[in-house]
């Protein structure tokens, strides 16, 4: 099943720099995509404006065969909320709030859940990622890997299609970086969502199922297995 | 919703010092506008109250508000008319049918109504004479309108019936004439009658006007004496409602044609200085509410811009631009509600702390202390003052914080 079409999707910046240009890609369920390139190659600006947080010059994004292109930003923010989920590099976890309440704020804003239920929800996503014992601590209490699973689990929060990865591994070490990669993996596998996953790091790319390799904001090759 | 009230109380909760400095300034700005307010009010009131316990709360007086139309000018109404030499008519003056205004006026329910009849007079006693102005009373009627009763050290308003002419007269008067109760003075009026007062009461309000000039006599006793007879030059009223005097009196200067003012028509000179006097409070303790919404925003800007990327993060999630401008509207009104209360209660204990002060003056009044108002209502504006300021300096920040653009922060923090 197809979840995310680019058709010639451009993203210029004002200054008559091009980030991206000319981007078909068509996304499936289930599949494990590394973007990798170069730096300056555009691959995290190709992540933003497939998830939606950017808007391209021309062409245009469809997500789950919806066009996206028309929608106004809290239409946009409603379909980040429940369809899609990110990781940043950096994990981004907001410091007053423990690990579980940080991972409850995307699901309270959605409102779908009783608050039992909410809880619940990020108790076992917590603790899939093994962080059940350290649900009630503060981001600053966790280490580095700790905290990115954190930001894994919150962007699971809404049981999201697909979720958009920006250079995830980057600040980790290389037995957590793997750690990281192989959740994406599992992910994937199991549960039918796609993951895309920017990388500059071509070990762990070769962990995704498919790798799409751009330079200078053109996708140069597409390869699968 | 529950959950922005949440991160806005995590996210000012965690810059604890700075929440509080900019809270206290909230807190001080509402305090001294209660202290002040409540002062000013307190003795606008107390002055008031003085004002309305001492005189009638209406005057009908025997002349009209406008001179009457002159015959050349009601022929001529379209032109110019000057007239020069105009000498008030030759006829007695006095309020026309006193008797049936009076019954009209005495049929309004919550109204009390006097007759008197005023006129100057020259009391001698020994070798002395001094001018007073002598008030022709009903004692049973003029009870009722003012408070001479009250203020009597010496003898009976009643004592006006028993004595043949008796006479009333202030403390001051008294001591400049070397009378005592009982005494006989001479009054002697402008139309040349001659009568022999004794005195029957003397009384002391505190005003020196009124002790040093002022007698009171039998209504009969000085129409006599002014040689007015059956005349009444001023009714006075009082009411159960003080407020309905305006209204009230330009009803009845409606209806009888004569002149009628009411307690605010004769006071406003003082009434006006009130109004300025609150256009200074309110501008200074504006003054000092702004400086305080200044720290409101100051700290609102800095939370902004410390959590740009929690507002990246907040925004990638799904939240919308509304939802991150109310969350920081939110703090702002949370620190200015946290201010409004701390004010109240500061304000509070201030308005206990005026009230412990003495001073050391014999006022007439025996007032020595700050008159001090416990008006809910001052309470309330400053409070909704501080809350809607506080939510007005927040919503520069909290817009810039909703323009934000997460992929910008998204990138310089990678």
């Amino acid at each position: 099943m197809t979840l995310l079409v680019a058709e010639s999707v451009t993203k210029r910046l004002a200054e008559g720099v091009t980030l991206v240009s000319d981007i078909d890609l068509r996304v499936d369920g289930g599949e494990f995509v590394a973007i990798t390139g170069p730096s300056g190659s555009g691959k995290s600006s190709l992540l933003y404006l497939l998830g939606l947080l950017d808007r391209p010059t021309s062409g245009r994004v469809l997500l789950e065969g919806q066009d996206t292109a028309s929608l106004a930003p809290p239409a946009l923010a409603a379909l980040r909320l429940a369809r899609l989920g990110f990781v940043f590099q950096f994990h981004f976890l907001l410091p007053e709030f423990s690990a579980l309440d940080n991972v409850l704020i995307p699901i309270r804003r959605r409102g779908v859940l009783k608050p039992a239920e909410a809880e619940a929800r990020a108790m076992s996503l917590l603790g899939a990622l093994g962080l059940a014992d350290d649900a009630r601590k503060l981001p600053e209490q966790l280490s580095g890997g700790m905290r990115q699973r954190v930001a894994i689990a919150r962007a699971l929060a809404n049981d999201p299609v697909l979720l958009l990865a920006d250079e995830p591994t980057g600040n980790l070490d290389t037995k957590n970086a793997a750690a990281v990669f192989d959740i994406f993996a599992r992910l994937a596998q199991e549960d039918g969502r796609a993951v895309l996953v920017v990388t500059h790091d071509a070990d762990l790319a070769h962990r995704a199922t498919r790798r799409v390799h751009l330079v200078d904001g053109r996708i140069v090759s597409d390869e699968r297995g | 919703m529950r959950l922005l009230l949440d991160l806005a109380r995590g996210m000012l909760a965690r810059r604890r010092r700075q929440t509080l400095v900019s809270v206290t300034g909230v807190a001080l700005g509402v305090a001294f506008f209660i202290a002040i307010a409540s002062l000013m009010r307190g003795f606008q009131t107390y002055f008031i109250q003085q004002v309305i316990d001492v005189q009638p709360h209406i005057v009908i007086k025997d002349e009209t508000r406008t001179p009457p139309a002159q015959a050349a000018e009601l022929a001529i109404t379209d032109g110019a008319v000057s007239i020069n030499g105009v000498k008030p008519r030759d006829r007695v003056r006095g309020i026309r049918a006193s008797g049936e205004k009076l019954d009209i006026l005495e049929a309004m329910p919550g109204v009390a109504a006097a007759p008197i009849l005023t006129g100057p007079a020259l009391l001698r006693y020994g070798a002395r004479d001094l001018s007073v102005t002598i008030t022709g009373i009903d004692p049973q009627r003029y009870r009722r309108v003012a408070n001479l009763e009250k203020d009597m050290i010496q003898g009976r308003l009643e004592d006006l019936r028993s004595a043949a002419n008796g006479l009333i007269i202030g403390s001051t008067l008294a001591y400049r004439l070397g009378v005592q109760l009982g005494d006989t003075v001479i009054a002697v009026s402008p139309r040349g009658v001659t009568l022999q007062m004794k005195i029957v009461g003397i009384f002391h309000t505190g005003l020196v006007s009124l002790d040093q000039t002022q007698g009171y006599a039998l209504l009969k006793v000085n129409q006599v004496l002014q040689d007015r007879s059956n005349v009444v030059n001023q009714i006075l009223l009082r009411l159960d409602d003080v407020t309905q005097a305006e209204p009230l009196a330009r009803r009845i200067e409606a209806r009888f044609g004569d002149r009628t003012e009411s307690w605010e028509e004769q006071n406003r000179n003082i009434l006006t200085v009130f109004v300025i006097q609150n256009a200074i409070m309110y501008s200074v303790t504006g003054a000092i509410l702004l400086v305080a919404a200044f720290g409101i925003y100051n700290i609102i800007s800095t939370v902004v811009f410390e959590k740009t990327r929690d507002i990246a993060i907040l925004k990638s999630l799904g939240f919308t631009e509304g939802d991150i401008q109310a969350l920081f509207l939110l703090q702002g009104a949370i620190a200015g509600l946290l201010g409004a209360v701390l004010g109240c209660l500061l304000g509070q204990a201030m308005i206990e702390g005026l009230a412990q002060v003495r001073f050391a003056t014999e006022t007439p009044a025996g007032n020595d202390r700050f008159m001090l108002a416990q008006d809910w209502r001052i309470f309330a504006v400053a409070s909704g003052f501080a809350v809607v300021s506080a939510g007005i300096a927040a919503v520069i920040p909290a817009r810039r914080a909703a323009r934000l653009d997460p992929v910008q922060i998204v990138r310089g923090a990678a």
